[in-house]
């Protein structure tokens, strides 16, 4: 595949969480949706405001749970009915209520994992490199104090002399062109 | 809340409210960040860092002397015998894990419970949860007596053509243990990843900038992600939340399953699992006081905090309380002679001093901290935190040694006196502790900066913010 050229992004950069999610629903509303906004912390309302509502972090952690409770309980039952029977204290082979302590435990593991590792992979994680980075003044604040609004250059309506208008008129910090 | 007892003037105290600020006014989103990240980022380190750090390392020293004699000669060099087989390792491991279970509580539970307090001190709890793991985890490892045979312990297809079984409760703490360490550092290395992200931002040094790099992921705090980040903590949290429970509960059937005298009690898993909490909590405070004092960082982790752990511990601790007032009724309720005894002999035996140590570091003088006069004075908690964890400590010494030393038959009774090994083992998991705690308090941000920017004036987004300037319109929030 051919490394991508040209621009990335217009980013507006912001001092207040306020002024970020007034210019996103402003972008919003004006017809963009391929945008992005960049806080050092959540911001749920900024979200909202560029049309992300859902995640699906929460089905994959319950299918998780739900593989770890059968394999556990499986494994259980398979080994100490069918591969290994025991007769310990005249006790049935298949003793589900001292099963269902080490189903449990799993059950919170693979949920745990899945959780973590579906939220990461949902997101695209790890991806060192990014264009976003190539933005000086997004290295220095995004991850400490300030917020930014990205248009994307794929977005159907990005125009670049507009956009840039549009972007200044939400009164920013900045706004700067982001290169692949 | 009694304003009186501080003077009003005070700007650590909330007008409003009158109680104590959780973070110090005044404090930005890029004061907090400074603050934070520069006691990582710096390039000179505090003499004091080194000289802990080397004496750390030198307890260090003396577990790996301790772990290599004992796998020279054996399980023989500790104290443990018929009839008090579990000695030190079994006191040590329960009371290491009961430690690790307050920074789960609070990175979880608290977190569930909204409570924003917990946020300056969640990160270094979790810390102190995973190190407290390890040291716990090694001490039923090191009395398997052959421990580089310990994965016998995990079913897995083997040519001898044997499985684990499953009806006993040490099987279920091979697992509830080993997920308890891997969910403690999942959420702990989860929650770490923004803060990771600002360090490879702020680093100055290529070194610097491609470890961090490399560990933050690539994270650039797009909201999206963080969406799915939020969903994902409080799913963690609502896992570890049941989990915390279990683990010490699992811990507790270890004891309670067994019909040994003393240890066959119901009472067991709801009191070990408060035990662990007031142990815990004695732990972060702890840690957080010297730690507070030698990095300045009055302003974040605050007078409200130790107050807060005060109450936590006084609370739980009354909990244990009822534990042990429980097993003294029930001894006498039971009617039974064992049980008769037993209690007789915890407390006017030859080792009654130990229970009457527990009773007094547990449950005679934390009842100081009812005042708030003393859950505020700073010197005093240390000294409180110092004298809970040692009582914690003699709880499970008086569980294991009393019960197992006397039993039914008095021609098998015996006594236990711990050999240097055993000690130098115990000091040894400290040192090991401590020598943790030193490199992450070095390499890594050890208060949540994403988190307490959130408590800050100003991280809140104001629904009615005056037009703008330019005349957009400003449409409603939502979509």
């Amino acid at each position: 595949m051919p490394l991508p050229e040209g621009v990335y992004c217009l980013m507006a950069e912001f001092e207040t969480p306020t002024d970020l999610v007034r210019a996103a629903q402003a972008a919003h509303k004006a017809g963009y949706r391929r945008m992005d906004c960049y806080t050092p912390y959540p911001v749920e309302e900024a979200a909202e405001a560029i049309g992300f509502h859902r995640d699906e972090v929460s089905l994959v952690c319950l299918l998780g749970g739900l593989l770890g409770l059968a394999a556990m309980f499986g494994l259980e039952t398979w080994i100490n009915v069918w591969a290994f029977p025991l007769n310990i204290a005249g006790r049935p082979y298949f003793s589900w209520p001292a099963f269902c302590v080490p189903a449990y435990e799993w059950t919170i593991l693979y949920a745990g994992l899945s959780a973590c590792f579906g939220m990461l992979a949902l997101n695209g994680l790890p991806k060192p490199y990014h264009p976003v980075f190539n933005a000086a003044n997004f290295r220095n604040g995004a991850s400490s104090d300030k917020f930014f609004l990205c248009i994307e250059a794929t977005d159907p309506k990005f125009e670049l002399a507009d956009s840039r208008t549009f972007l200044q008129a939400q009164s920013p910090l900045s706004v700067v062109e982001v290169e692949y | 809340m009694a304003t009186k007892d501080a003077p009003v003037t005070n700007p650590m105290i909330d007008p409003l409210t009158g109680e104590y600020r959780v973070i110090a006014p005044g404090h930005t989103f890029k004061s907090v960040t400074d603050k934070v990240s520069r006691i990582v980022l710096t390039t000179h380190t505090p003499l004091g860092w080194w000289f802990g750090f080397l004496v750390a390392g030198g307890f260090v020293c003396m577990l790996m002397t301790a772990v290599t004699w004992l796998f020279v000669k054996g399980v023989g060099i500790w104290a443990i015998t018929i009839p008090v087989a579990w000695g030190f390792a079994i006191i040590n491991f329960v009371w290491w894990i009961g430690i690790g279970h307050a920074g789960t509580l609070i990175s979880a539970i608290l977190l569930l419970f909204k409570q924003g307090w917990r946020n300056s001190i969640n990160r270094f709890a979790e810390a102190m949860t995973i190190f407290a793991v390890m040291c716990a985890g090694m001490f039923p490892v090191l009395h398997l007596g052959r421990p580089w045979l310990g994965y016998w312990l995990f079913p897995y297809p083997n040519s001898m053509n044997y499985w684990p079984q499953f009806r006993s409760p040490l099987m279920w703490d091979v697992f509830a243990v080993s997920t308890y360490a891997t969910i403690s550092v999942v959420f702990w290395y989860m929650g770490m990843i923004p803060d990771l992200a600002t360090m490879r931002d702020r680093a100055q040094s290529r070194f610097a900038q491609f470890m961090y790099g490399l560990v933050s992921l690539g994270w650039r705090g797009s909201v999206r992600h963080w969406v799915r980040y939020e969903t994902a903590s409080i799913l963690l949290a609502g896992l570890a939340t049941p989990l915390v429970l279990s683990v010490h509960s699992v811990i507790s059937l270890d004891f309670a399953v067994a019909f040994m005298p003393g240890w066959h009690t119901t009472i067991f898993p709801p009191y070990f699992v408060a035990g662990a909490i007031y142990s815990g909590f004695a732990m972060v405070l702890t840690l957080a006081i010297p730690i507070r004092k030698f990095y300045h960082l009055e302003d974040l982790i605050t007078i409200r905090h130790i107050d807060n752990c005060g109450k936590v511990m006084l609370a739980t601790g009354m909990i244990v309380a009822y534990g042990y007032s429980s097993e003294v009724f029930m001894a006498w309720y039971s009617a039974s002679h064992w049980e008769y005894f037993m209690m007789w002999n915890r407390m006017f035996g030859p080792m009654g001093w130990s229970y009457w140590t527990l009773i007094t570091c547990n449950i005679a003088l934390p009842q100081l901290m009812w005042l708030r006069k003393y859950r505020t004075n700073i010197g005093l908690m240390f000294l409180m935190s110092l004298i809970v964890n040692t009582g914690m400590w003699f709880e499970r010494f008086v569980i294991v040694v009393t019960s197992l030393s006397r039993d039914f038959l008095p021609s098998s009774w015996g006594t236990y006196r711990a050999t240097r090994w055993d000690y130098m083992t115990f000091a040894g998991t400290l040192g090991f502790f401590t020598f943790m705690f030193f490199l992450f308090i070095r390499f890594l941000p050890m208060i949540p900066m994403s988190e307490l920017r959130l408590m800050l004036p100003g991280a809140k987004v104001r629904e009615k913010a005056e037009p703008h300037s330019t005349g957009t319109p400003v449409p409603e929030a939502g979509d």
